[in-house]
């Protein structure tokens, strides 16, 4: 396995100062950064605003695209602006690893009781 | 000591006395902060779903409860939150901007995209501020049935409405209608035939005809009725009217949950941003006296901006789960 702390990227470290070039090539990609999220929200708009919550199948999957659009926004906010994805692997995993690890436990949780509240809900009347 | 032969350099090897993740205490700590903070509004947006999946009334739907624009009459779906997300993603784009500057040792860069920063947190906080004022205020308001009514509505549709089912009133006729159901004297009721009017005497006399009811206005498939089945709607009202939306009686659904969430979750990112603009005002004031030149680097700066960016972060997730879906 490769040794995390045998990788030197340590660009966002303390002491570590951009030359020109280096602050160029990183503000490039913040532009490119930029202009995706604003188009993904004017797409995700535009969708809220189009389609009709009547057909149930079509609504279902229309979620799940403003689901996956918002996961591929936040991704690029914490790995690009918030530049974790530049940070040593051991720092990335404890922020993600327990963040994930909670939500799932607390999406299963509320998901199961949910089903559970339905079900004695249908059951009684 | 068997078997590990990989000799490593000392210049990379590490040996305590700098932090193994090669980031200070203070940012480090600050991202274990965001992650607790971020595990709250997990918290609070699970809740909300969790509320709206198991409410046994209907539950109203983001674009057509925010369909308003400031000084604008009809209808624009979703386009003032939008508007207020994007301020949102520049102010974050600004800010990167900012550090990226902090780590050239570029004063003046910093502190052109910081105030710019700032500029754009109070934007999003004054849209903010008009969106909760809106949404206080509501739409004219609406009643509750206090018996079982079918009616037929202008585009030929048949309802059967149950007892309890909220109708809604036009903007001029529910604001006549407010200080009337508060049994205000100088409010009056006149019917005849099959026109309703309400007027308002004293300094200024006002009436408003009442000219059509919705239902069904912030769920889908609303309808607008008028004429005598607006009448027959009006004279099923029970006493219960509700205008806008407090902590108590909100227009907008007939359980007060939805309400609640709005203020708790929007009011407490609104909180989180404003915290974050005064943050981001001390960095200002910091940079421009110099202090992080004679420090000989800008990491306050990057500091901030993690938790600039975690504002953004979250906005993202309210605006698809509260807004959206």
């Amino acid at each position: 396995m490769e040794r995390d702390d045998l990788i030197v990227n340590d660009s966002y470290a303390m002491a570590a100062h951009h030359s020109e070039e280096a602050g160029a090539a990183i503000r490039k990609k913040i532009w490119f950064v930029t202009a995706l999220l604003t188009l993904i929200t004017a797409v995700e708009v535009g969708m809220g605003v189009i389609f009709k919550r009547s057909e149930t199948f079509t609504w279902t999957a229309i979620k799940w695209t403003f689901i996956v659009m918002t996961l591929v926004k936040a991704g690029y906010i914490v790995l690009v602006f918030m530049h974790l994805g530049d940070e040593r692997r051991n720092l990335k995993r404890a922020v993600i690893a327990p963040y994930v690890l909670f939500i799932c436990y607390l999406l299963f949780i509320a998901i199961t009781e949910g089903f559970g509240h339905l079900n004695s809900f249908n059951t009684l009347h | 000591m068997a078997g590990n032969t990989e000799t490593i350099p000392t210049d990379v090897l590490w040996g305590g006395g700098q932090s193994p993740f090669s980031v200070t205490y203070g940012k480090m700590m600050m991202w274990f902060f965001l992650v607790s903070d971020a595990l709250t509004f997990g918290g609070l947006l699970t809740a909300y779903g969790f509320a709206r999946a198991t409410s046994e009334d209907a539950w109203p739907i983001g674009e057509q409860v925010f369909r308003a624009l400031p000084g604008l009459e009809g209808q624009y779906p979703l386009i003032y939150v939008a508007l207020m997300t994007f301020i949102l993603i520049v102010s974050s784009v600004t800010m990167v901007l900012a550090v990226e500057a902090g780590h050239r040792n570029d004063k003046a860069g910093v502190l052109k995209w910081l105030g710019a920063t700032i500029v754009g947190g109070f934007f999003f906080l004054g849209s903010q501020a008009w969106e909760w004022s809106h949404f206080i205020h509501g739409a004219g308001g609406g009643f509750q049935l206090a018996k079982e009514v079918t009616i037929t509505a202008d585009n030929g549709e048949g309802f059967t409405l149950a007892e309890g089912e909220l109708i809604f009133m036009d903007h001029h006729f529910g604001h006549l209608a407010e200080p009337w159901s508060e049994g205000d004297a100088n409010t009056v009721l006149t019917q005849e035939d099959g026109h309703i009017t309400l007027t308002q005497y004293g300094e200024h006399e006002h009436s408003a005809q009442l000219h059509s009811l919705t239902v069904n206005k912030y769920v889908e498939n609303e309808s607008h009725v008028s004429g005598d089945e607006a009448v027959k709607l009006w004279n099923a009202r029970s006493e219960v009217f509700a205008f806008g939306a407090n902590l108590e009686d909100s227009e907008y659904a007939v359980q007060q949950t939805y309400a609640n969430f709005f203020f708790f979750i929007t009011g407490f990112h609104g909180f989180h941003v404003f915290s974050g603009v005064i943050i981001n005002i001390i960095i200002f004031l910091m940079a421009l006296n110099g202090v992080f030149e004679r420090r000989g680097h800008y990491e306050m700066v990057e500091k901030t901006g993690l938790y600039w960016h975690f504002v953004d972060l979250v906005w993202v997730f309210v605006f698809t789960f509260f807004y959206l879906i």
